[in-house]
């Protein structure tokens, strides 16, 4: 009893290959989405890898990218057997691997449903990765004139007006770190000297921000300095002042970015593999019922016998394969011992 | 003397009708891409529309865009035709309406042309309009309380960071306006009230600049006060003073953002109208090829196409006749055929007297 069967003659044959045919090219489409979308993703991880300690794993956008390109070549091979389907001729050389074909690509398709799920999962260890690569860049702030961290201001500047935030959690972050350099301080005033011989390790804090937490929504000009002092600003209260600089932390901003991308192209690879899928079940249907007379009905089925039996049948063959390497190893053995 | 005579032979005439109807319908798409264009510019253009002092450049996207409309249409009416010129019973539809088709289609590809060359003409129109502009948002920018100018700091300090900019033509255009509302300036405070009783029109100025123009590639924390004063400040030297803020001017940075934008639209632009004037071309020889074909009479046989029947010269003197008799039409002189009532009626002359007068 087979499932799912469906009669066809010549005309339906005909429509269903030249339907099955189409959707392998959309398929064809969709791999080189997620080939895109990889490269996307790989792009964005590059552009701020200092900001993530050089540190961060490129495993998921490489996954992406070699799914992508055997998609679309799995695929584009479909495409191919499926348009000599209708010729019995060219049909011939095709039927023997079809069904090792359609086998191979059940399983790329639930590699592409794990790679979906790993998306969402790869957000712990990115978060991680943030939160040190954030606490270091700032350390390394000051640091303009030591190679290897020099385009760090920089880098932080252009990411602290890109995404609105201000420091780690929030603009308080700057004041617990010297981001002054010691080139640009004035050892001989007193004020200077002063700040430094209060504080332990002897840095120079400040209640200061850089320039890049400003906000430009905020009506009146950028307080950057003496921001817990409301006294030093006329009409200044810091406890109320919402506008003056970014509120946000940087490490929420990225991570929400970050996740954002992550979720969607999770999202599109799981509707890929849905979508691709379903049309491999159209090729079992389409590839089985090519006859060997053109012209003839024929039937089309999904399996060839009920789901149960043909999972038995599966269980025996293994067990044959199994048993079938154990009696080779006793003959051996066997012929062995009788020498 | 006709110019530019070519012959056609029938399997020629369809060959080229066919080949007319394809390059039709790519001009349809080239005609989507000039009213994309179009759009693209009006969309940038009114993105910075606040630093600009007046609306007089948009008149350069809308004629793209009432353009590239007119192509889609009118292309898409060539098609039609030459796809039915190939036969000469289907042409005899299109027969008059062929030369008014013909007429309209030249100068819309003129318009085409003064397109391009208004996207290369306009800079001296946006240099004033930006100057003027950008003057007044920065007057207007410590007004964040005045309905109707609260988002002007907001866009000129988002301006000045995106384009790397700063001032109108220097960062020192900063020190001679008040950039600093009053409500948050301190009257009590002697300094304050020394510094604006100094000033002629009771103004707050000072050497500084706002927080907009520090440039991310300097390697020190920004300075934005005491700018005059190099000595205040620590190890402040010529290098540092370099890198600090950004050096050029918002007007400048802005004039070649549009520049830039404006000549890769003209050379498109260009390129489509040369596009335009050969499908013109060549409608025109198929045209004058069908006619003669029909005045032979015989549908099998070669014919000739030409641009112009008579050389250049006569066609103008013809055409002149032609607007000239047009306005002659309201004249009544010559016209036999118009009794004009005289004083007596006797005088009347008979009619075959009149015509001999009329035909000599």
């Amino acid at each position: 009893m087979a499932l799912l069967v469906v009669k066809f003659d010549l005309k339906k044959r005909v429509k269903l290959a030249q339907t099955v045919w189409f959707m392998y090219w959309f398929a064809v489409l969709a791999g080189i989405l997620v080939l895109s979308l990889g490269l996307f993703f790989k792009i964005e991880l590059r552009k701020r890898s200092e900001l993530m300690d050089n540190n961060e794993s490129h495993f998921l956008p490489n996954v992406l990218i070699a799914m992508g390109l055997i998609a679309c070549g799995i695929n584009a091979f479909g495409g191919k057997v499926c348009y000599d389907s209708l010729d019995p001729t060219k049909f011939a050389k095709w039927k023997p691997m079809l069904k090792t074909f359609l086998v191979f690509c059940m399983g790329f398709n639930a590699l592409l449903i794990v790679t979906s799920l790993l998306c969402f999962i790869m957000r712990i260890p990115l978060q991680f990765t943030l939160a040190e690569g954030l606490k270091n860049g700032m350390k390394y702030y000051k640091d303009t004139d030591t190679p290897g961290r020099c385009y760090m201001k920089r880098t932080l500047d252009l990411m602290q007006m890109e995404f609105r935030c201000c420091g780690n959690d929030n603009y308080r972050d700057w004041f617990e770190i010297q981001w002054v350099s010691n080139r640009y301080l004035d050892f001989s005033a007193k004020e200077v000297k002063d700040r430094i011989g209060s504080n332990v390790d002897g840095q120079y804090l400040m209640d200061g921000v850089p320039f890049s937490c400003c906000n430009p929504s905020s009506p009146r000009p950028c307080i950057q300095y003496q921001m817990t002092n409301n006294s030093a600003h006329y009409s200044y209260d810091h406890y109320t002042e919402e506008l003056n600089v970014w509120r946000r932390g940087c490490r929420d901003a990225l991570l929400s970015y970050y996740g954002g991308i992550m979720n969607t192209i999770g999202a599109l690879v799981l509707l890929v593999a849905v979508t691709i899928g379903l049309q491999y079940v159209d090729t079992s249907l389409s590839t089985l019922a090519n006859p060997e007379d053109m012209e003839s009905e024929s039937e089309g089925f999904l399996l060839e016998k009920t789901v149960k039996e043909t999972f038995t049948d599966i269980m025996a063959k293994m067990k044959t394969m199994g048993k079938g390497a154990k009696v080779e190893e006793g003959g051996e053995e066997g012929v062995a011992t009788v020498s | 003397m006709a110019v530019g005579k070519i012959t056609f032979t029938k399997t020629e005439r369809e060959k080229l009708a066919e080949v007319l109807w394809l390059l039709n319908w790519i001009s349809v798409v080239t005609g989507a891409i000039l009213f994309g264009l179009g759009l693209f510019l009006k969309i940038e253009i009114q993105k910075w529309q606040e630093v600009m002092s007046e609306q007089g450049i948009l008149y350069v996207p809308h004629m793209l865009i009432t353009t590239g409309l007119a192509a889609c249409g009118i292309n898409y009416l060539g098609s039609k035709i030459c796809l039915d010129c190939a036969d000469t019973n289907k042409f005899l539809r299109w027969k008059l309406v062929m030369i008014p088709y013909i007429v309209c289609t030249f100068f819309f590809t003129a318009c085409v042309l003064v397109g391009a060359l208004m996207c290369y003409s306009i800079r001296s129109q946006l240099e004033e309009a930006l100057y003027l502009g950008l003057r007044n948002t920065m007057r207007f920018y410590k007004d964040t309380d005045t309905p109707g100018r609260c988002y002007l700091k907001k866009t000129l300090d988002l301006l000045q960071i995106q384009f790397q900019c700063c001032g109108n033509t220097d960062y020192r255009d900063w020190f001679q306006i008040q950039w600093i509302s009053s409500r948050y300036l301190d009257m009590t405070n002697s300094a304050v009230v020394d510094r604006v009783r100094s000033n002629v029109e009771g103004k707050y100025l000072m050497d500084s600049v706002p927080f907009s123009c520090c440039s991310t590639l300097s390697s020190r924390p920004c300075i934005q006060h005491n700018l005059s004063n190099p000595g205040a400040h620590a190890h402040y030297d010529e290098r540092s003073q370099q890198l600090n803020l950004w050096r050029r001017g918002c007007q400048q940075a802005l004039l070649d953002h549009y520049t830039g934008i404006m000549q890769s639209i003209g050379l498109t632009v260009l390129l489509i109208w040369l596009f335009e004037l050969l499908v013109l071309t060549g409608v025109r020889y198929l045209q004058t090829a069908m006619e003669n074909v029909i005045r032979l009479g015989d549908p099998e046989s070669e014919s000739e196409g030409w641009i112009l029947e008579n050389s250049l010269a006569e066609t103008a003197c013809y055409n002149f006749s032609i607007i000239k008799s047009l306005g002659k039409c309201y004249q009544v002189d010559d016209d036999p055929n118009i009794n004009v009532p005289t004083a007596a009626a006797d005088q009347e002359v008979p009619s075959a007297q009149v015509q001999v007068n009329v035909t000599s």
